[in-house]
């Protein structure tokens, strides 16, 4: 049902489509993977078709004059928490029963400003309140569009770990408003109760496991949907995305998914990676860090802007994340910190925050470099994306254009006017008496 | 003669400055900041100052020698608010020292909190800042902020100017939802008129104590019998004799008029700062008045929802545009190496390159009335020199070495040595 429903909307994206063919010319192309191309992109249907120095324009076909422009796949940032009503469930330390999937929220600003800055899909989490927590959603940043045609179909699905002063936090202090604490309160219970958890989820896995092999006669066990979501994490069907910061901490998690059999595809944060990246490449593990945060809390303060390029150099597949709505903004700033800091070269640099982060997510197929059949998102900036003087001038999802600069600069006259009329009208006493105007609220 | 002098000089300095404080780089592109660029020139260091620039200097035989070809030579940064060894780890209480208790604490001053073994300080000067505002932030009237050197053994000899500017946290009327934390803060306001009634009595409490002060000085100068010495009514005196600036921080437009009016009545020589938020005819009154304004992070989210995207990246473009003096700060610690990338933020968006420079150089040396000593490259100011491989205000930019005073800056930090250790893990 619901992916017919999705299907179903596709179409009628493509249909409000205003052209089948757009052709974007005369461009410096970055696809990241191939080097840089100067050229043209033919897009149909959503999709690149073509990236050639020379394209012969179809008829009928939009074209995009970009001489001077730098275009470049839209931003993927790894680690969000935007567009969601709520992030940590933290009353308990396994959340995994809940998940971004259930809050999202199509009209938080941050999506437009996103945009803005050139980031077209990113990858919403859970917070860290707990050793287990919730499940993550993928979302394009479909501006407009309502919760479910933000959600980038077809992503595997995730789900967030963390490790560390977080998840222990309120084993030591309680909640707001509550009086108890809550296991754990040191990293060792962090381990202990994600291993109780996968014990758990083995034995309801073995359940369900022998009732399939013969359910006649029998009766279906109880659905747990807690364990549920652990038990898609052993069978590979859902990525881990763990919060993590010390090195010790990260070592502990690759022994416990080792231990369990199951796999942690990026550690989040990781500002110790550095530390253990023979660990974490050993593992198969990614990484997606913060270019240059550190000394905020203690188990920051090992942090070296270098991390990036340590890991990256020791066969670690290394993105650059946010974590903040207004560092989204200038992710290909960030990346351009990875050559400040360790001399990673342009392309790998721009791949931190591209194709990096989508092989992190498993949709490198679809998104995250210049290449025919990969979706139509793109990012046009007016000087070379790593350079602090470059700006986002369109950003393009899936071959239709979500932001345009000179668009946004036309219409701001009118919403500043359209703003004014509101306020005036809210300022007037209002004839409603079921209105709950500033005058009326009750104190 | 002027050989003589400069020798006589040099004879006279060398207890405090070594032989290494005098050098000459050569064939460098130099960016003064207080006129334009000079390709391949040379600027000979003597003592630790700027004695001469030129394509072709006559040093004395035996001056080091450092090749500047293809690099570019900038002054040392000023970041015009920051916590820098203020604050170690921003969670642990134990380690930040950046607000005191209560409303009015003019006598404190910033400098004496200042932990010059602190791991922020040299990762700060590794990529270009030499110099820093102190800034206390807590109550009302937080303290005195002070500006630094940073490198010192101590922080006296850090010290620039230990009273820069008193720093004033301007009331305002917030209802904000903390957005940090996702959720209204425990001190919100419940209502904007609870909002207006804080706001109409800390308003009142600070006028107050300015009246206080003011009948301070009077009792001083008459110098009756009954005179007591009150701490903090005497750290205000020179604030009150136009001697000491007062650094009012106001992040929104209503907030900026109000301290304005404030500033106006209480006759006060104010520098904004934290201002996020302008009308055209604010600009128009901060011109007209001389007001300076230290500006903080570019790179930030516009305030309100409504807001267009860029809002906060237009703001250094819009007071260049009025001619209004501005500075850059990132009223922070473990960000102030970021200072000059907050500075590039402004130029896709309306700033000029080199009025992005001068924001983190001369002008803000010249708010804070030390552009004699500090903020460009020009003969007879300190050697605060950086020497990069291109252009300060990009990233990618590598710094090869540094001066400050003419002594050589270690560019190894916690961040170098840390990588370098690991770096070196066996495979």
């Amino acid at each position: 049902m619901r992916r017919s429903l999705c299907l179903m909307l596709g179409a009628v994206a493509a249909l409000s489509a205003p052209a089948a063919d757009l052709v974007i010319q005369n461009a410096k192309i970055l696809t990241v993977t191939k080097g840089r191309l100067d050229g043209a992109i033919h897009i149909r249907d959503g999709r690149i078709v073509e990236v050639a120095p020379k394209i012969l324009v179809p008829a009928g076909a939009e074209v995009l004059d970009a001489a001077g422009m730098y275009v470049m796949p839209g931003i993927v940032d790894c680690h969000s928490h935007i567009a969601s009503e709520s992030i940590n469930e933290g009353s308990v330390s396994v959340s995994s029963m809940v998940g971004i999937e259930d809050v999202v929220d199509p009209d938080d600003i941050s999506i437009y400003r996103a945009l803005a800055g050139g980031v077209t899909t990113a990858n919403i989490l859970h917070g860290s309140a707990n050793a287990i927590g919730g499940k993550c959603q993928v979302l394009k940043m479909r501006w407009g569009k309502d919760a479910a045609g933000l959600k980038f179909a077809g992503a595997k699905p995730g789900i967030k770990f963390a490790l560390g002063e977080n998840p222990k936090r309120r084993g030591q202090q309680a909640a707001f408003g509550a009086t108890t604490l809550r296991y754990p309160a040191t990293r060792m219970g962090v381990e202990d109760v994600i291993r109780e958890a996968f014990l758990d989820a083995k034995r309801y896995q073995a359940e369900w496991k022998s009732y399939r092999a013969r359910p006649a006669g029998r009766v279906a066990p109880r659905r747990d949907l807690k364990l549920e979501a652990l038990v898609d994490v052993l069978e590979g069907q859902r990525l881990v995305h763990a919060h993590c910061y010390r090195a010790d901490e990260i070592l502990m998690l690759i022994r416990l998914a080792d231990e369990q059999g199951f796999k942690i595809k990026t550690f989040q944060h990781v500002l110790e990676g550095y530390k253990v990246a023979k660990e974490i490449a050993a593992h198969g593990g990614g990484a997606s860090t913060f270019s240059d945060w550190w000394a905020y809390k203690v188990e920051a303060y090992d942090a070296t802007p270098y991390n990036a390029a340590i890991m990256h150099k020791r066969g670690v597949l290394v993105s650059l994340n946010s974590d903040s709505g207004e560092l989204m903004r200038h992710l290909n700033n960030e990346a351009a910190k990875a050559v400040k800091y360790g001399r990673v070269s342009e392309d790998d640099a721009l791949a931190m925050v591209t194709i990096n982060a989508a092989r992190q997510m498993e949709i490198d197929a679809r998104i995250g470099s210049i290449e025919p059949g990969k979706d139509a998102d793109l990012a046009l900036f007016d000087g070379h994306p790593l350079s602090n003087y470059a700006k986002v001038q369109k950003v393009f999802i899936d071959g239709q254009l979500y932001f345009d600069r000179q668009k946004d600069l036309a219409q701001r006259a009118e919403r500043s006017t359209r703003r004014k009329v509101l306020l005036e009208k809210q300022k007037k006493p209002q004839d409603d008496p079921g209105r709950r105007g500033p005058g009326r609220r009750a104190e | 003669m002027k050989r003589h002098l400069v020798t006589f000089l040099a004879f006279c300095l060398a207890i405090t400055a070594g032989p290494q404080d005098t050098f000459l780089i050569r064939d460098v592109t130099l960016h003064p900041v207080s006129g334009p660029d000079i390709p391949l020139t040379s600027v000979f260091v003597e003592d630790g100052i700027v004695a001469d620039v030129g394509p072709k200097l006559a040093v004395p035989k035996g001056t080091k020698v450092v090749d500047g070809k293809g690099l570019h030579l900038y002054p040392g940064m000023i970041d015009s608010a920051t916590t820098l060894g203020m604050a170690e780890i921003g969670a642990v209480r134990e380690t930040t020292d950046v607000a005191e208790l209560g409303d009015f604490n003019p006598q404190l001053r910033a400098l004496v909190a200042v932990n010059p073994s602190s791991e922020h300080l040299p990762v700060a000067r590794a990529n270009g800042i030499t110099s820093a505002i102190a800034l206390p932030s807590g109550g009302i009237i937080a303290g005195q902020a002070g500006l630094m050197h940073l490198d010192g053994w101590t922080w006296e000899d850090m010290d620039i100017k230990r009273s820069a500017a008193m720093h004033l946290r301007f009331p305002t009327i917030s209802l904000q939802a903390d957005e940090s934390m996702g959720r209204r803060g425990a001190d919100t306001p419940a209502s904007f008129s609870e909002g207006k009634r804080r706001y109409d009595e800390t308003l009142q409490k600070l006028r107050i104590f300015f009246e206080d002060a003011r009948r301070y000085q009077k009792a001083k100068a008459a110098g009756g019998a009954g005179f007591t010495v009150d701490r903090k009514l005497e750290a205000m005196l020179p604030v009150l004799e136009g001697k000491q600036p007062v650094m009012v921080t106001a992040g929104r437009k209503r907030a900026i008029a109000d301290a304005l009016d404030f500033a106006k009545r209480e006759n006060l020589k104010i520098i904004l700062a934290g201002c996020r938020e302008f009308t055209p005819e604010l600009l128009k009154e901060i011109k007209a008045r001389g007001v300076p304004v230290i500006l903080p992070e570019t790179l930030a989210l516009p305030l309100d929802e409504d807001d267009p995207y860029d809002a906060l990246f237009t703001i250094p473009s819009q007071l260049h545009r009025e001619g209004i003096l501005f500075a850059f700060a990132t009223f922070d610690s473990s960000a102030v190496r970021n200072l000059p990338y907050q500075a590039a933020a402004a130029v896709p968006f309306g700033l000029e390159r080199e009025d992005a420079l001068k924001a983190v150089t001369l002008n803000a040396a010249k708010i804070w009335g030390v552009e004699d000593r500090v903020g460009s490259v020009d003969k007879g100011k300190w050697a605060d020199l950086v020497l990069a491989d291109g252009d300060l205000l990009e990233t990618k930019t590598q710094i090869k070495q540094m001066w400050m005073r003419g002594r050589s800056v270690d560019l190894s930090t916690r961040h170098t040595k840390l990588a370098d250790k690991y770096a070196s893990r066996p495979d």
